[in-house]
């Protein structure tokens, strides 16, 4: 081998070791959750709204996990992201999160699911979203909550007036996992040069209506499996694409 | 002396000073964390692979087991309900006790061949051991003490924050460690060394009466109560009437079916000698009353099937099978060095 050939191999290998080489052909979307209660943005504890029966309630606490992230390509191909995040109204940070190593190209829609999978509901300790200090998991009867909602309202027949919804549950026949789709209205372009952004707008307002209208005086709380999916199959709907 | 027998003599020295520093510093052996499925157990359901044994995971899950420092007012630890000589059950105890004198609902069960359970507690409401902890933890009735605070106790604690970081080079104590390491702690309590089953291994026999009792046991109580675990990890109704002061719905509750109502976990009858009272309220402080239970014919609707096949049992025969239930006493497991309060020497 000449010399040269050497150095031209030398440098070759130099630069494109194989983490590199993924980076480069690899960008980053940053992906926004804009909350509202039908058309007004949600205000905790202060804000007074209205369900579908006329009853006023608050809002205190909102917040739900999303994983198992996918984005679909133009072409159909699936990309998967390994990855949980526990959105919460009231942590500005955690409204934003940043996925990385998605492969640059056009993507049509993505599919996300609200709650933790079966699998990780099964896996035992464990740490960031997923540990149980974040207060989102029954010690009980062992589970995540997949989505709280909590406030007031005066029609509230529980104690001190509460309204309590806490969603969860993997196993048949109150499994509560659900998978929600959205199509971007234009084409959703990842490059390698700049993060990538998209905006979902999430009516909490939905997890208190269609199908099933919630009456406060009738279901002020849902805390187990009982009634579970009904309000599982309410929220399946809050999420839009919009800002 | 030479030069070469100085150096011999300090080696020596050293390794024997540094082996008695590692007593002193209630160390633990590779060998001592080691899992060894007994002969002719199956494979167990909760796996290692996720929570690599180590020395240092199990001697802090030790020194947890031990410390109150678990409980809002640092009165109560999980041995306070969970005694090694009562195969980590809580001898003479019907109903939990808990923080502030407070009665619990459950009699304790028996901590031992954990890894080989499905779920966990009476009712089977938890599906990992790692996360069974959770339940005494954070129950008002028992340590009453959430995890965020128990979390700043440890991170304060000078002894714990060198534990922590001797084991895992850094700083963070977090809900994982923790509950990991407790894991490796309960996990490896595994008897299997009792006069049965070295009676099975052809290394010890059994008296007439013994035997006896083991061909009973066989034909009456063992589609329930599986070898070599003495439980099949099935919920049962045995059909004892309900505690109306308890109203205890059992694994009604986690299923919400009615079917499932008043149903229990089969506990395992390994130790059974020194787990008592019986039952889920333990209602029955001796062995004699829980045969005269399953001997009964007046049972229930809901009595599980098995139980109401028992038919009735005469004197002799009753004697005989708990003469065979003390045969599963594990004296090795009971006195087992590495399960030791760490404070106590």
């Amino acid at each position: 081998m000449t010399r040269r050939v050497q150095i031209f191999f030398g440098i070759l290998f130099t630069l494109s070791p194989c983490a590199t080489n993924a980076q480069h052909s690899k960008g980053l979307l940053s992906i926004g959750f804009n909350h509202y209660v039908d058309s007004v943005k949600l205000k905790l504890d202060t804000a007074i709204y209205k369900n579908e029966f006329g009853q006023t309630y608050n809002i205190s606490n909102f917040k739900y996990y999303i994983s198992n992230i996918e984005l679909i390509s133009e072409t159909g191909k699936i990309v998967y992201l390994k990855e949980y995040f526990l959105i919460n109204e009231d942590i500005e940070t955690s409204k934003k999160v940043i996925l990385s190593s998605i492969p640059k190209g056009k993507y049509t829609s993505i599919r996300f699911m609200i709650g933790v999978d079966s699998l990780h509901n099964c896996k035992g300790a464990q740490s960031g979203a997923l540990d149980p200090v974040n207060a989102m998991f029954w010690t009980w009867n062992t589970g995540y909550i997949f989505m709280k909602l909590e406030g007031k309202s005066s029609a509230s027949t529980a104690t001190g007036k509460t309204i309590e919804y806490h969603i969860g549950g993997y196993k048949e026949p109150a499994n509560c996992i659900r998978t929600v789709t959205l199509n971007f209205d234009s084409p959703l372009t990842i490059t390698l040069k700049q993060t990538s952004d998209i905006q979902i707008r999430v009516n909490a307002a939905e997890v208190l209506k269609t199908p099933t209208a919630i009456d406060f005086s009738k279901l002020p709380t849902v805390n187990d499996s009982k009634n579970a999916t009904l309000i599982a199959d309410n929220y399946i709907d809050m999420f839009s694409i919009g800002k | 002396m030479n030069k070469k027998g100085t150096i011999v003599l300090l080696i020596t020295l050293s390794i024997f000073l540094i082996s008695f520093i590692r007593k002193l510093d209630n160390s633990f052996s590779k060998k001592d964390v080691e899992l060894k499925i007994p002969k002719g157990f199956p494979k167990p359901n909760y796996d290692f692979s996720e929570n690599p044994l180590s020395p240092g995971k199990f001697e802090l899950g030790r020194k947890l087991f031990y410390d109150p420092i678990l409980s809002k007012d640092s009165s109560t630890s999980c041995e306070s309900c969970h005694q090694r000589v009562a195969a980590f059950a809580h001898i003479d105890h019907a109903l939990s006790h808990g923080i502030d004198s407070k009665i619990g609902t459950r009699n304790v069960p028996a901590i031992q061949n954990m890894i080989w359970r499905d779920t966990y507690m009476w009712d089977g409401g938890v599906n990992n051991l790692e996360i069974q902890p959770l339940n005494p933890i954070t129950s008002p009735i028992e340590m009453n003490e959430t995890l965020p605070n128990i979390i700043l106790k440890l991170k304060a604690n000078k002894g714990y924050s060198a534990l922590f970081k001797k084991i895992y080079k850094d700083t963070v104590i977090n809900s994982e460690r923790i509950l990991k390491s407790l894991a490796q702690f309960t996990g490896l309590m595994i008897s299997a060394n009792s006069r049965y089953d070295k009676y099975k291994a052809g290394k010890d026999t059994f008296s007439i009466q013994e035997k006896n009792g083991l061909v009973l046991f066989k034909a009456k109580c063992s589609s329930c109560h599986k070898e070599p675990l003495f439980t099949d990890n099935s919920y049962r109704n045995n059909g004892i009437l309900p505690d109306t002061s308890l109203n205890d719905i059992g694994r009604g509750k986690i299923t919400n079916l009615e079917t499932d109502n008043y149903k229990f976990k089969v506990p395992s009858l390994r130790n059974i000698e020194m787990t008592f009272p019986y039952m889920h309220d333990g209602r029955y402080k001796k062995l004699k009353e829980v045969l005269n239970h399953y001997s009964s014919s007046n049972h229930n609707a809901t009595t599980d099937a098995e139980i109401k096949k028992i038919g009735e049992l005469n004197d002799r025969e009753r004697k005989d099978i708990i003469a065979f239930l003390l045969t599963l006493t594990d004296k090795e497991f009971l006195s087992d060095k590495r399960f030791t309060d760490p404070n106590r020497k």
